[in-house]
């Protein structure tokens, strides 16, 4: 059976995940202040350990491509790029938000997920999962104030049920879009609020019957932002 | 374990060049590739660490795969990962370091940490078969300058280093102030041959405390004092007099002491190390020395100066026979001590 390994190192989560098609094999999460590159790989090796999954049976490999920490996103990178190369297996690279949105399921509600993006932004998408994901708006790097203007246009054209919020973004914003935001929302719960790399594989599977694959060579984050080095030279 | 025709593939990510080599034996070199970012960088008149990691990413594979490639073997000729894990700029060294324990791991193959300075030190066995320990090394480049004693393969003693800046950093400051731009290396090299050296009396810094130790602020200084009182008096300056006496200002105090630490020790083997030791001005002054006083003199081919991933392989040999490997936790270390 076709066996997908998801990775995710994209924000304070570091996670792996093997699943089939029936079932999460394993999945191993940790979201604590430990550099991803001192604990991604020590992870992997336990689930594999454990499961006794051969890396060699995996169809693919699924990479939380951002956006996100440009630094975590780039060890997820080249942990996955080094498997991939040395195991001759494809990358799929998974958007790092809509997987998050994968935490919610059957729902009616608008999924968006927020991360924490400093300088006054977050990384966010907006979505829907009423049985199969829909991306209502892709990745972006805005305001909170853009998207809580993003989500009061999509309300007049049809209006929202609910909205659930979830991610890193939400500890920093969930006073002010309490205190600024109409429409009825929730923020995820503790279970369902942050990034998972069952999450990665499951899209990844989905996006490999598609055929969107890569190979490992070309893989390279989606930082959504230029370096500060670039923006300040464009700004003079 | 065996000794002999242990083929090690190495990656280097320290700084703006993406680099693998697969190299036997500790001395053998079979492939060396290098991308280099220099260009990149160039407008913005140094290495930006962010830039320098996303290409790194982005070459990784690419450089490898040519690596083996070119080396004509494939990953089951290779018996051992190695990779540069410190010193450096830790996003660029992140690369590296995830990229070798990721095959390593995916290839069921030992994973070796490389202190980057002691690759640059170990290059010098690449085109020296004679060259053993103990040697003394001046390891010269931008972020570096410092003498060690190389004991043996894997002991290393540093007796000097610099209080301030690496003698390639005021190297590029100096250039950046005259305007002949980064790196500042190389065009002042070049600079310097069509000024006089004596044109002007630069102070060679001593340190107090210190025998051996560097200091190379103070000339630094005096170079950009000289500029600003040019500058007000309506003074026009020759550059290039300005550089070669800055040069010469720098070079006299390396050789300086890395022939004391030589006579002082009793070792009769010299070498050089690092991107400053490709400097023709420190190689020529170096080498008049050395035979002045008896001295036998290595020093790399430029290739070997500059970052590259085959004087990381080098190294690697030295700790596989130790079998001193690394796990899949392996951190970069940006400070990593020697």
């Amino acid at each position: 059976m076709m066996k997908i390994l998801g990775i995710e190192s994209a924000a304070l989560v570091a996670s792996v995940a093997i699943i089939d098609e029936n079932v999460t094999i394993a999945e191993y999460t940790t979201n604590f202040k430990k550099t991803h590159s001192e604990t991604l790989l020590p992870m992997l090796n336990e689930i594999v350990k454990m499961t006794g999954v051969d890396l060699k049976e995996l169809s693919a490999i699924a990479i939380s491509g951002g956006p996100g920490s440009f630094t975590g996103l780039r060890i997820g990178a080249a942990s996955a790029k080094g498997l991939g190369l040395a195991l001759d297996l494809p990358l799929i690279h998974v958007p790092t938000l809509d997987a998050m949105a994968l935490n919610i399921y059957s729902s009616d509600a608008l999924i968006v997920p927020i991360m924490d993006a400093r300088r006054n932004q977050v990384y966010t998408g907006i979505y829907k999962n009423v049985g199969k994901l829909e991306v209502i708006r892709e990745s972006m790097a805005i305001s909170i104030d853009e998207l809580l203007d993003i989500l009061g246009e999509i309300d007049k054209e049809e209006k929202i049920i609910r909205t659930v919020f979830l991610g890193d973004g939400v500890p920093v914003f969930k006073e002010y879009i309490d205190g600024n935001f109409e429409i009825a929302h929730d923020f995820a719960p503790a279970n369902l609020n942050r990034q998972r790399a069952s999450n990665i594989a499951m899209l990844g599977m989905e996006m490999f019957k598609e055929g969107k694959t890569m190979v490992s060579d070309d893989m390279r984050p989606e930082y959504l932002r230029k370096s500060q080095a670039e923006r300040e030279r464009n700004v003079d | 374990m065996k000794k002999s025709n242990v083929k090690i593939l190495a990656i280097e990510s320290s700084c703006d060049e993406t680099a693998a080599a697969v190299v036997e034996d500790g001395r053998k070199v079979l492939s060396n590739i290098i991308s280099s970012q220099i260009d990149l960088h160039t407008i913005y008149g140094g290495v930006v660490p962010e830039i320098a990691s996303r290409k790194h990413i982005e070459n990784i594979n690419f450089v490898i795969k040519d690596a083996l490639k070119e080396a004509n073997v494939t990953f089951d000729d290779i018996d051992a990962i190695a990779v540069t894990y410190g010193p450096g700029l830790v996003g660029a060294l992140l690369v590296g370091v995830g990229e070798a324990k990721a095959l390593a791991y995916g290839l069921n193959k030992p994973l070796i940490g490389v202190h980057h300075i002691k690759g640059h030190v170990l290059a010098n066995l690449i085109e020296h078969e004679e060259l053993e320990p103990p040697f003394v090394c001046l390891i010269v480049s931008g972020g570096h300058t410092e003498i060690a004693i190389v004991k043996d393969y894997n002991d290393f003693e540093i007796v000097a280093t610099t209080r301030d800046d690496a003698a390639g950093e005021a190297f590029d400051k100096v250039a950046r102030s005259v305007g002949l731009g980064y790196p500042g290396g190389p065009k002042i090299d070049k600079a310097a041959k069509l000024g006089n050296p004596h044109a002007i009396e630069f102070p060679k810094a001593r340190v107090n405390d210190s025998k051996y130790d560097f200091s190379f602020s103070g000339v630094k200084s005096a170079v950009l004092n000289y500029q600003n009182k040019a500058n007000m008096t309506g003074e026009k300056i020759n550059v290039n007099d300005l550089v070669a006496s800055f040069q010469r200002a720098v070079v006299e105090v390396l050789v300086e002491h890395t022939i004391e630490v030589a006579k002082d020790y009793n070792i009769k083997n010299v070498a050089m190390a690092g991107g400053v030791a490709s400097n023709t001005a420190l190689r020529s002054l170096m080498e008049e020395k050395c035979s002045e006083e008896g001295l036998k003199l290595h020093f790399p081919s430029p290739i070997y100066c500059t970052d590259n991933a085959a004087m990381i392989g080098v190294a690697a040999y030295f700790e596989y026979l130790n079998e001193n490997f690394k796990d899949l936790a392996l951190n970069a270390v940006p400070n990593l001590e020697l």
